[in-house]
């Protein structure tokens, strides 16, 4: 699983909820993230990898069974590692990139059509800022809608062990809120 | 996550003595002691620059302290200094020394850099792992091996292996006796001074010590190699095992690996025996390295006096230039093999719009920017760049960057440029950059007369790596001010200014740059994530 994005939209503690779910269940996990500036604001990647015995932390190009874009254009730029065979799960959202042409919704979502069949298109932000309030537990409501869709190997119930576990007290309740609104995905 | 693992090694080792100045892909390691240091009973600092941490990691190993040092790579070539010699005198308290790699330059701007290059010159034995259960096992190994050897040890991890999470078994934290109590520096000169004739037989002494060491690497189990059922074989380390082990599963084979946990020394005898063993030689070898070749020369000379027939095959199928990756390792393995293997991948080429980094909403350095583009006519004045958030400048929309290179460069290099031409001249550098390696540059200036403008940006925080504090930062104690420091260096024209004046700001920079001596402004307001 590849999940995209952008600085600062939370893509670590992400793959920090994946990997504690994926060793509540008793996998092997490997995942792989990038720090410093390159993270300001610009494109992230990030790599988590699920099983009985994992290897590297990095997926192959065309490998990748599912991509979890947090933004739309983000989702598209990840099409390298995607093959037929993957899936897309995608925030329904465009953060402009300043100073040049942006991609439109329905020019991202034709493009990875092309790429495959299997493109689920969420609005996530839309919902966690109408129903809670708050975007930022946009990646939570995500990975947790990922599991209730049974897109991944991981039970719900461990991605919600694993939010209690990392998620620091303060801000606990509100991705609770979050995961509990994804059942309804 | 392998930093953390690191720092969880060095805590079951127990260690007792840790600094650092922060840099990615090594930055954790000190966030972690940081966090934890007084409670772990630890003593630990953010030292001003990588050869200062070194020395001071230097000091308490004479004194007899159990002692972690950690840096990025370029970080290394700042302490080299101070490293060679300390592998000479060698380590009275354990010494282990981490430098992060970064291949494919994710978060470092200069170079490219192949760390493992040191570990020759300065005769440093080096461990690579390449997992994070790794880089616990190694960083206790590496405290085992320079206490035998009374030598220090270093590990080279890379982005892959640092920023790598996975499962870490854990074992009991050790809690050492001297660990409240203080070290003792006992006087010893014909070992802790450099000085020749000593100073030769030191280097007699560590070649020696080196091949006691190799010997011990002979028989290490981290040097570990899979049973043979082929002919063709492989050899690796670090990161790429693991891309190699992916291969051989995806391709469905089952070659014999030899994967190298010491680069420096290399077990010379396992190598001859993995590609010449009693049973009949190899025919062909793949070395899959990410970057430089070393571990390819080194066995193409040890297979000219085992397996001269030998076919070692190294960069011709493994690139040098940027990191490895899983598919380029399986697709060298399949050719090495002469299996087929198509990378799955789309036909099509589809063109996104590229998302360069950038400063965060409300960061000062927006109003530094701005002003200075206000200021001057850009066409007519060189801007010199800097290590920090604010190399952000050399990408639009601002585009304020004519040369970038190293730490505090862009004083030294805009003292050559002033002195060699008659252009105007603006440097742009951070505070912990300018504490870090900024003030012998600035003196310079002063001391050999150029009028560069250097502008240095006071965020209060060091903050591409993570806000580690620094000498000027509001919070610490007995703080230092720039101020001071500069007027110290013997510099006339000095204002500190908040960029929010952007009036004064912009007079400023007209007024400064028209000096015939060198002039400093301090845009001071702190980074807004701190802020927050």
């Amino acid at each position: 699983m590849v999940i995209v994005g952008t600085g600062g939209q939370g893509l670590i503690t992400l793959l920090q909820v994946l990997a504690e779910a994926a060793l509540i269940e008793g996998l092997d996990v490997r995942t792989s993230e990038l720090h410093g500036l390159s993270q300001r604001g610009g494109s992230v990647e990030v790599h988590i990898k699920l099983g009985k015995k994992v290897y590297s932390p990095l997926i192959p190009q065309g490998r990748a069974d599912l991509i979890l874009g947090l933004e739309m254009q983000e989702a598209l730029r990840s099409y390298p590692l995607a093959s037929s065979k993957t899936t897309f799960l995608v925030n329904k959202q465009i953060i402009a990139i300043p100073l040049v042409k942006n991609l439109t919704e329905g020019e991202v979502l034709k493009n990875l059509k092309k790429i495959s069949k299997k493109v689920i298109l969420v609005p996530a932000s839309e919902i966690c800022k109408k129903e809670l309030g708050k975007e930022v537990v946009t990646g939570i409501y995500l990975i947790s809608a990922v599991a209730f869709k049974n897109l991944i190997p991981l039970k719900p119930a461990s991605i919600l062990k694993a939010i209690k576990k990392i998620i620091p007290a303060k801000y606990l309740e509100l991705n609770l809120k979050a995961f509990n609104l994804a059942k309804k995905t | 996550m392998g930093n953390e693992a690191i720092v969880r090694g060095a805590l079951e080792s127990g260690v007792q003595f840790v600094s650092t100045y922060p840099g990615t892909p090594a930055s954790e390691i000190g966030n972690t002691f940081f966090k934890i240091a007084p409670k772990a009973g630890v003593y630990f600092e953010f030292s001003t620059n990588e050869k200062v941490a070194l020395e001071a990691a230097v000091g308490a190993s004479f004194s007899g302290l159990k002692t972690l040092m950690a840096m990025k790579n370029f970080g290394t070539n700042v302490a080299l200094d101070a490293l060679i010699p300390f592998v000479y005198t060698g380590t009275k308290g354990p010494t282990v020394i981490i430098s992060a790699d970064d291949p494919s330059c994710h978060s470092s701007a200069q170079s490219e850099e192949n760390t493992r290059g040191i570990s020759y010159l300065a005769h440093i034995p080096t461990l690579e792992p390449a997992d994070p259960q790794e880089c616990k096992e190694f960083t206790k190994l590496a405290f085992q091996i320079s206490e035998k050897f009374k030598i220090p040890v270093m590990i080279r991890t890379t982005t892959r292996v640092a920023h790598q999470r996975g499962i870490v078994t854990l074992n009991k934290i050790q809690i050492s006796k001297s660990k409240t109590q203080k070290g003792k520096f006992i006087k010893d000169s014909k070992k802790f001074v450099t000085l020749p004739p000593r100073v030769m037989e030191m280097k007699t002494e560590l070649l020696e010590k080196i091949e006691r060491i190799r010997d011990f690497s002979e028989k290490s189990h981290i040097n570990k190699q899979s049973s043979r059922k082929s002919n063709f074989g492989i050899i690796t380390s670090g990161i790429s095992y693991l891309y190699v082990m992916e291969a051989l599963k995806e391709l469905n084979l089952d070659l014999p690996v030899l994967k190298l946990g010491f680069f420096y020394p290399l077990s010379e005898k396992k190598i001859k025996n993995f590609i010449n063993p009693p049973a009949g030689g190899l025919k062909k070898i793949l070395i899959v390295e990410e970057l430089e070749p070393f571990l390819e020369k080194e066995v193409k000379i040890l297979a000219k006096e085992v397996n001269c027939k030998l076919e070692v095959i190294g960069k011709k199928l493994i690139p040098e230039v940027n990191e490895l990756k899983p598919g380029i390792v399986t697709l060298a393995v399949a050719k090495f093999t002469n299996k087929k293997y198509n990378t799955p991948s789309t036909k099509f080429k589809i063109e996104v719009p590229k998302r360069f980094p950038q400063l965060c909403l409300g960061c000062p350095y927006w109003l530094v920017f701005g002003g200075i583009k206000k200021a001057v006519d850009t066409k007519n004045v060189v801007f010199g760049g800097d290590i920090g958030c604010y190399m952000l400048a050399g990408f639009p929309p601002h585009y304020l960057q004519d040369y970038l290179s190293c730490m505090g460069s862009s004083i030294g290099i805009a003292h050559g440029i002033k002195k060699a031409t008659s252009q105007k001249l603006i440097t742009i550098i951070g505070d912990s950059t300018f504490f870090h390696a900024g003030i012998p540059p600035l003196i310079n200036t002063v001391f050999n007369k150029s009028n560069p403008l250097i502008i240095i940006l006071n965020n209060e925080t060091t903050a591409m790596t993570g806000h580690q504090p620094h000498p000027a930062a509001p919070a610490t104690p007995n703080g230092i001010k720039i101020e001071e420091v500069v007027r110290g260096c013997g510099v006339k024209n000095l204002k500190t200014i908040d960029p929010i004046n952007q009036k004064e700001f912009i007079k400023t920079i007209k007024e400064f740059l028209g000096k015939p001596e060198v002039s400093v402004i301090i845009a001071k307001r702190p980074c807004i994530q701190i802020k927050k």
